[in-house]
C-alpha cells in the first residue's frame, strides 16, 4: 500500500500524470500517517521537492458549520488558491463571487498542460465532508481535471467511509480512476504488544543513556507482565485503534515524576480504568439519595412497562409508595422538592425528555425517558458510598417491601 | 447599449421615396433620420456614409457603408449595406497573413460571401467615418480615436488584398461627398477656392475626424446654398447635407440673405464654427444613447490639446476668443441633456466669436481656432499660411456677413434659448475671465472640464475585467518521457491522452456532424438532445465533431461559425450560464441576470454579420431551476428566426426532457435526439487496442477480459482504461526483479479485484473482537426481535450476553457507545445521532448475510 501510494505520487511529479485515489480505514489506521509518510519520502527527492505543490484542505473545516453548507465550495477555492500562492498573481483583487472564483481556478488549472506546468497534488482530508458540498462541484472540476489533459493533478483523498464510492455522483464516479487504498489494523496481538513496547521505550538518541536503558528494561519488563498483557489484551479486544492505546500509555506516563521515576503495572492498571470508567455511572455516583432514589422508581416503571416512557407523577407516585412503606428510614419530602431533584436529573441528561417542553404539556406530566441501564444503576448502587439499605433492597425488588 | 435599450430611438425615413420597385413593393429612400427621444436629437444618414452597425459586442459595433435603404411591402426598414471587418472579426489564425501590426482603427473592406447584407434599420448606431488610405501609407495619429477608421487591404474570407483602385476612389469619393448626395451646381464656386479647402480638408484627414466631416458637409453645404433659388428646394437640399436639424433650420434663415459668393464662403466659417458644435453634438447625442457618462470622457479629449496649442499660437488679444471658444467648447458638456437646444444656443454665440477675432486680430484669423483646436500641435506652418490665405480672400466679407447672419439668427431663436445662451457663456466667461495670462486660461479650460465631469454622473469606468491569467508555476524539470513500453503504454491509455480517433462513436459522430452541418448551411438553428450513461464518450464525440467542422470551414467548405461550451457541473448556479455564455462569446464580464438581458437581445434579433453559434451545454441537468427559465431560454433562442443557435445538450439521462423539463422546455428541446449506448465488450476491445496502437503491452485475452468485465458492469470507456493502465502498475511492480514483460490476465484480474471488490468484509474481518461480537449482537437482536433496526441498549443487552458465553469481561455502556460510533463512522452501521444515547437506532449498512459471511470464517 504504501508503495503504491508512492509510485503513484511519484509519477505524478516526474511523468506529470495526472491521477486520483482513495485511501480509506477506520479511525486510528494511519492514513493520514501514511500519507505524511509518503510525502516526507517524496520531498526528500530532490527532483520532486522542486516540483510539486501541495494543497491540502480538511473537510472539517468546510463543513462544520452547519449555515455556510452552500458556500463550503467557496471557502475550499480560496484555501486552494490560497496554498497554490495563486494570490500574487490576482493581487489586491477581491474575489468577488463564488462563480468567479471557479472560473478563475479553472483557467489557473486549464492553461497548465501535462510537460510544462508543475504538477498540483490535492489532498482532501475527510474526503466523505467533500461530498456533501452542492452539487460536488469541487470534487467534479478536481476529478476533471485529473482525466483531461491540463495541469498534471493528483487528487488524495483520506476517508474512514467505507461507502465512499456510492456517495459520489454518477459523473464524478465516473471521472474517479477508482483507485482505492484500503487500510487496516490487521495485526494481531503479537503485533499489538510489540508496538505498545516500541511506543513506550525511549529510543537511542536519549541523552541520559542509563537512564533510558533502565527505562526501556523496564517496559521490557512490563511487556511481560501477565496483569499487564491482560489489560493490553482486553483493550486490544475492544479496540484496535492505536489512538486508544496511546491515550492510555499518555495517562500512565503522566504519573512519572522525578520520585517514581519509572511506570508500574500498577500505573497502567490504574490508567486502564480511568480510561474504561463508564462516564453515566459515574454521575450516579455524585448524586444524593433521593435523586437515587427516584432514578430506582423510574428504573421500576421502565421494568413494569417495558421501556415506555414516564412522566414525573408516576415517578412521583412509585417513590411515594415506597415512602409510606419504609417511611421509618427515609424524610418524606415535599411534591415541590422531588420536582426540583427530578429537574436536576433532567439537566444531567439522565433522563431525557422525549419533546420539547411546551406550554400546553404541564411540567409533571411531561414524557420522559431513563437514559441508564438497569446494570448501570445497580453498579452504581454498589459503589455508592452510605446508601441505606432499604434503598438498596428497593432497587433490587420493587415488590421487596409487600 | 443597455441604456439605449431604455431609451426610445425612432427611425423615420427622410425625403420622400427616391424610387420604388411595384413587384417587389419596396420604396427606396436616400437617407434616414435617427431621432432619439430622450435626448430629443436629430441625426440624418445619407446613402454612401459610414455608419456603425450594432453587433454582438456592443464595445465593437460593426463598421459597415450604407449602400441602399428600402422599406418593404410589410413596412419594414431595411438597409443594404458594404461591410468593412475589424481586425478582431478576422479569424485569428489569418491575422498573420498581413504580416504587421493592425491597429484597432484599421477595418478591413469586406468581401467575404456569405454575410448578410441587409440589416435592419434599427440596428444603425451612428455613423462614422472609413477613410482609405494606400498601401504605404501610416496611420494618421488621431486625437478622436473612437470615430474614424482607415481601410487599406480588403477581406474576402481567406486573404488580405490591396484595395482596387476603383474602390479606392469609390470610398474616397463616398467620403468626400459626405452626404453622398452628387450635387450638380459644383460649378458655381470657383475652382480657386474650392481646392484649397479640398485641399484642406483633405490634409485635416489625417489628424482630425470631426473637423472633417464637418468640412465635408460644408462643402456640400456651400454647394447646395448656392445652387438654391428657390427656398423650399434649397432648404431640402441643405437638409441632405447638414446633420443636425438644428444647423439647417439656421441655414435657411441664412440663406434669403445671401447672394454674394464671398460672403456665402463668409457664411461657411461660421458654419464651420457652429458645425463645430454640431459635430459634437451628434457625438453627443450618440454618447447619450449609452451613457450619459461617457459624454465628458469623449468630449473632453479635443479640449485640452486645443487650449493649450491655441494659448501658445494666439496674442494675447486673441483670449477674448478663447473664452469665447472655451464657453463653446463646454456648453455641450454641460447641457448635454438637450443638445438639439444647445445647438442653437451656440450659433449666437459662435457669431461674437468669429466677429470679435476678426475684428481684432484682422489678417491673424482666429478662424483658424477651431481648426488649430482639433488639429494636434505638430501642424504644418504650410498649412496654417494656406488657411490664411484663403480667409484673407474671404475676409472683407466677413464682418458684415456676420453680422447680418448673426442678427437674424438670434432673431429666430426663441427667447428661452435666448436666455440660456446669456446666462451660460456668462457663468463661464466669468471663470475664465480671471485668467490673463495664456498659461492661467489654459488652466481653466482645463480646469473646467474637470468640473463638469464632476456634475455628470462619475464615469465607473468600466474597469476591464483585470486579466490575471492566472498560472500553475512551471516546472522545473522537464517531465520525465516514458521509458518502457509499459508506461508509454500507460501515457496512452489515460483518460486525458486524446486519441487519433474515435473508434466504435461513427455512427453518432456522422449523426451530430451531419446535423450540425446542415444548420451550419442552412444559416439556421436548431437543438439536439444528447444523452447517455458516464464515460460512453459523449462529450468527446461532440468535441471531436466541432475540431472538424472547424477544419472544414477554415478549408472552407462550410460557413465560419463559433463555438462555445459550458458545463453545468462547473458553473455554481444555473444562471451563471447566461454569463459564460456572453463571456465566451463576446468577452464581456457582467452580472446574470444583464447577461441573459444581453444574450436575449443577441439572439432575437436580426444581428448582421453574426456567424453561426454552435453551443455545447454539457450536464445539461444541472441547469435546472424550479422555474426552469434557463433552460428555457436556452431552448428558445434557436426557434428565434434570426438567432443562428446550434444547441448541442448533453446530459446522462434519456428521458430528461420528459422527466424535469416543462412541457414548454421540452417542446422547445425538439425531438432531434440521440442516445449514447453504453460501450459493448467488443468496442471496448476496440477502444483499448487503438489507443495502444500497436504497442505490444497487453495480452490479447487481457484487454479481453478487461473489456468483459466493464461492459457487464457499466460500458464506461474511463473505467476500462483505468483498469488498464492499474494494471500495467501491477505488471511493472511484478516484473521489477525480472526482465520487462507485457500484462497478462493475472494482472488484469488482480487490477479488477482491486478496483470492484467491496471492502465491507474485509474491513469487519479486521475489526477488533468486540467490535465483531457487536455486529453478532445486532444479528441476534435482529432475529429475536424480527425488525431490522434496534436500540443500542437492545443490543447492548445480547451483546453482554454473548460475552459472557465467550467468558469475556464485559464492556461498559460507554464503550459500546464508542464501538457503535466507530462502527457507524465506517458506515458498517448506519446510526441516529449520538445524543440519544441507550435510545440510539442502529441499522446494518450492508446486508446480514455479509456480516454472517464474514464472522463464520472467523
Amino acid at each position: 500500500r504504501y508503495r503504491h501510494l508512492l509510485e503513484l505520487l511519484k509519477r505524478t511529479t516526474v511523468h506529470g500524470e495526472s491521477n486520483s485515489a482513495l485511501v480509506i480505514g477506520p479511525r486510528g489506521s494511519g492514513k493520514t500517517a501514511l500519507l505524511n509518510h509518503v510525502l516526507k519520502e517524496l520531498r526528500e527527492m530532490k527532483q520532486v521537492r522542486e516540483n510539486l505543490l501541495e494543497v491540502h484542505l480538511n473537510g472539517k473545516s468546510y463543513s462544520s458549520i452547519q449555515m455556510l453548507r452552500d458556500t463550503n465550495d467557496k471557502v475550499a477555492l480560496k484555501e486552494i488558491t490560497r496554498q497554490l500562492h495563486l494570490e500574487n498573481v490576482v493581487g489586491d483583487k477581491v474575489f468577488g463571487s463564488f462563480a468567479e472564483n471557479l472560473a478563475f481556478l479553472l483557467e489557473a488549472l486549464r492553461k497548465g498542460d501535462r510537460s510544462s506546468s508543475c504538477p498540483v497534488l490535492f489532498i482532501l482530508d475527510e474526503f466523505d465532508l467533500f461530498v456533501h458540498h452542492k452539487n460536488q462541484t469541487l470534487l467534479y472540476n478536481l476529478f476533471d481535471i485529473s482525466q483531461s489533459a491540463q495541469t498534471p493533478v493528483t487528487v488524495i483523498g483520506l476517508t474512514c467511509r467505507q461507502d465512499i464510492l456510492e456517495l459520489l455522483e454518477k459523473r464524478v464516479k465516473s471521472r474517479f480512476s477508482h483507485r482505492q487504498i484500503y487500510l487496516m489494523n490487521s495485526f494481531d496481538f503479537k503485533q499489538y504488544l510489540r508496538i505498545f513496547k516500541e511506543q513506550l521505550s525511549l529510543p537511542a538518541e536519549f541523552p541520559d543513556e542509563s537512564f533510558a536503558q533502565k527505562w526501556n528494561n523496564n517496559v521490557q519488563h512490563l511487556s511481560e507482565d501477565k496483569t499487564v498483557q491482560d489489560m493490553l489484551q482486553n483493550l486490544f479486544h475492544y479496540t484496535k485503534d492505536l489512538r486508544s492505546l496511546h491515550l492510555l500509555l499518555m495517562l500512565a506516563v503522566c504519573n512519572v515524576t522525578v520520585h517514581h521515576p519509572l511506570i508500574t503495572a500498577a500505573d497502567l492498571h490504574e490508567a486502564n480504568k480511568q480510561y474504561r470508567t463508564d462516564s453515566k455511572a459515574n454521575i450516579v455516583h455524585g448524586l444524593s439519595v433521593l435523586e437515587i432514589c427516584l432514578v430506582i422508581a423510574m428504573k421500576h416503571l421502565n421494568d413494569v412497562y417495558e421501556g415506555e416512557p414516564f412522566n414525573f407523577q408516576m415517578v412521583y407516585n412509585e417513590f411515594q409508595k415506597f415512602i409510606q412503606r419504609k417511611a421509618h428510614c427515609m424524610y418524606n419530602f415535599e411534591k415541590p422538592v422531588v420536582m426540583k431533584a427530578f429537574e436536576h436529573l433532567l439537566q444531567l441528561e439522565l433522563v431525557k425528555p422525549l419533546e420539547r417542553p411546551s406550554v400546553r404539556v404541564q411540567r409533571e406530566y411531561l414524557l420522559m425517558k431513563l437514559l441508564l441501564d438497569n446494570n448501570q444503576i445497580m453498579d452504581a448502587l454498589q459503589a455508592y458510598p452510605n446508601c441505606p439499605t432499604d434503598v438498596k433492597q428497593w432497587a433490587a425488588s420493587s415488590l421487596s417491601w409487600l | 447599449m443597455n441604456t439605449r435599450q431604455q431609451s426610445k430611438i425612432i427611425y423615420s425615413w427622410y425625403g420622400k421615396p427616391v424610387s420604388s420597385d411595384r413587384k417587389l413593393r419596396t420604396f427606396q429612400y436616400k437617407g434616414i433620420i435617427i431621432q432619439s427621444e430622450r435626448s430629443r436629437t436629430e441625426t440624418c444618414i445619407q446613402l454612401g456614409e459610414f455608419i456603425l452597425v450594432e453587433g454582438e459586442n456592443a464595445d465593437q459595433p460593426f463598421v459597415a457603408q450604407l449602400l441602399d435603404l428600402y422599406e418593404d411591402g410589410a413596412q419594414q426598414k431595411h438597409a443594404v449595406v458594404q461591410w468593412f471587418s475589424r481586425i478582431a472579426e478576422i479569424p485569428p489564425n489569418k491575422r498573420k497573413l498581413l504580416k504587421r501590426e493592425v491597429s484597432p482603427q484599421e477595418v478591413f473592406f469586406d468581401q467575404v460571401v456569405g454575410y448578410d447584407s441587409e440589416i435592419a434599420v434599427e440596428t444603425i448606431i451612428k455613423s462614422t467615418m472609413v477613410i482609405p488610405l494606400h498601401l504605404g501609407e501610416e496611420l494618421p495619429i488621431t486625437l478622436n480615436k473612437e470615430q474614424t477608421f482607415y481601410v487599406k487591404h480588403s477581406w474576402d474570407g481567406k486573404t488580405f488584398k490591396a484595395l482596387s483602385p476603383d474602390t479606392f476612389s469609390r470610398l474616397k469619393e463616398a467620403n468626400k461627398k459626405g452626404g453622398g448626395i452628387p450635387n450638380s451646381s459644383n460649378s458655381f464656386i470657383p475652382s480657386d477656392i474650392v481646392s484649397p479647402l479640398k485641399k484642406e480638408t483633405e490634409s485635416l484627414v489625417g489628424s482630425a475626424t470631426k473637423p472633417k466631416n464637418v468640412e465635408l458637409e460644408i462643402e456640400s453645404k456651400h454647394s447646395a446654398s448656392k445652387s438654391s433659388l428657390a427656398k423650399e428646394r434649397h432648404s431640402q437640399r441643405m437638409a441632405n447635407g447638414i446633420k443636425t436639424p438644428t444647423a439647417r433650420k439656421k441655414l435657411q434663415l441664412n440663406s434669403p440673405t445671401r447672394s454674394p459668393k464671398g460672403r456665402f464662403l463668409g457664411c461657411e466659417v461660421l458654419e464651420l464654427l457652429d458645425d463645430d458644435c454640431d459635430a459634437v453634438a451628434p457625438l453627443e447625442s450618440s454618447a447619450m444613447k449609452r451613457k450619459v457618462k461617457f459624454t465628458g470622457i469623449l468630449g473632453s479629449p479635443p479640449k485640452i490639446p486645443h487650449a493649450s496649442d491655441r494659448s501658445k499660437s494666439t496674442f494675447d488679444t486673441a483670449e477674448h476668443c478663447q473664452r469665447f471658444s472655451d464657453t463653446i467648447l463646454l456648453t455641450p458638456y454641460r447641457k448635454v441633456k438637450d443638445s438639439s437646444e444647445k445647438g442653437k444656443n451656440l450659433n449666437p454665440k459662435d457669431d461674437p466669436v468669429s466677429l470679435t477675432g476678426h475684428q481684432d486680430l484682422g489678417s491673424q484669423s482666429p478662424v483658424l481656432t477651431p481648426h488649430s483646436r482639433r488639429t494636434c500641435a505638430q501642424k504644418t506652418k504650410a498649412r496654417i499660411a494656406e488657411q490664411i490665405s484663403i480667409l484673407n480672400t474671404l475676409e472683407l466679407n466677413h464682418e458684415e456677413d456676420f453680422l447680418s447672419s448673426s442678427d437674424s439668427s438670434y432673431s429666430s431663436s426663441s427667447e428661452e434659448e435666448e436666455s440660456d445662451v446669456l446666462c451660460t457663456p456668462e457663468k463661464k466667461t466669468r471663470s475664465s475671465r480671471t485668467s490673463s495670462t495664456p498659461k492661467s486660461s489654459r488652466k481653466s479650460s482645463v480646469h473646467t472640464p474637470a468640473k463638469t465631469l464632476k456634475k455628470t454622473p462619475l464615469p465607473g469606468t468600466p474597469k476591464t475585467p483585470r486579466n490575471a491569467t492566472p498560472e500553475i508555476p512551471r516546472r522545473n524539470h522537464a517531465a520525465r518521457k516514458p521509458a518502457s513500453i509499459l508506461e508509454e503504454a500507460r501515457l496512452r491509455l489515460h483518460v486525458s491522452a486524446v486519441p487519433e480517433s474515435l473508434p466504435c462513436r461513427e455512427e453518432e459522430f456522422q449523426d451530430i456532424y451531419n446535423f450540425v452541418e446542415s444548420k451550419l448551411l442552412d444559416g439556421t438553428g436548431g437543438c439536439m438532445y444528447i444523452s447517455g450513461v458516464p464515460g460512453t464518450g459523449k462529450t468527446a464525440t461532440v468535441h471531436e465533431v466541432i475540431r472538424c467542422l472547424k477544419q472544414a470551414a477554415e478549408n472552407d467548405e462550410l460557413p465560419s461559425f463559433q463555438s462555445v461550451e459550458i458545463n453545468g457541473m462547473k458553473l455554481t448556479d444555473p444562471h451563471q450560464a447566461y454569463v459564460q455564455i456572453l463571456e465566451l462569446l463576446t468577452g464581456q464580464k457582467v452580472t446574470a441576470t444583464h447577461a441573459a438581458t444581453l444574450l436575449a437581445k443577441l439572439f432575437s434579433t436580426p444581428g448582421p454579420k453574426r456567424k453561426t453559434t454552435v453551443l455545447i451545454v454539457d450536464e445539461l441537468d444541472l441547469l435546472w431551476t424550479r422555474k426552469q427559465n434557463v433552460m428555457y431560454n436556452l431552448f428558445d433562442w434557436p426557434t428565434q428566426k434570426h438567432s443562428k443557435l446550434i444547441i448541442l445538450a448533453i446530459a446522462n439521462t434519456m428521458d430528461l426532457p420528459e422527466r424535469i423539463m416543462m412541457n414548454r422546455v421540452a417542446s422547445r428541446l425538439g425531438l432531434t435526439r440521440m442516445s449514447f449506448q453504453p460501450y459493448t465488450y467488443k468496442q471496448l476491445q476496440q477502444i483499448i487496442s487503438s489507443r495502444l496502437n500497436s504497442i505490444k503491452a497487453f495480452e490479447e485475452d487481457a484487454i479481453q477480459l478487461v473489456s468483459r468485465k466493464v461492459a457487464a458492469l457499466s460500458g464506461d470507456a474511463r473505467r476500462c482504461l483505468d483498469i488498464c493502465r492499474r494494471a500495467t502498475e501491477i505488471c511493472e511492480l511484478a516484473s521489477q526483479k525480472r526482465t520487462p514483460e507485457i500484462v497478462r490476465m493475472a494482472h488484469v484480474m488482480e487490477a479488477i479485484e482491486e478496483m470492484f471488490s467491496s471492502a465491507y468484509v474485509n474491513a469487519i474481518r479486521n475489526a477488533s473482537w468486540h467490535e465483531q461480537i457487536f455486529l453478532k449482537a445486532i444479528l441476534a437482536e435482529f432475529r429475536r426481535a424480527g425488525v431490522e433496526e434496534a436500540t443500542v441498549q437492545q443490543v447492548y443487552h445480547q451483546h453482554v450476553a454473548l460475552c459472557r458465553i465467550e467468558g469475556m469481561q464485559s464492556p461498559t455502556i460507554s464503550e459500546i457507545m464508542a464501538i457503535c460510533s466507530r462502527l457507524g463512522a465506517c458506515r458498517l452501521l448506519l446510526v441516529e445521532s449520538s445524543d440519544k444515547y441507550l435510545h440510539m437506532r442502529v441499522r446494518l449498512n450492508i446486508s446480514q448475510d455479509d456480516v454472517m459471511y464474514a464472522l463464520k470464517d472467523e
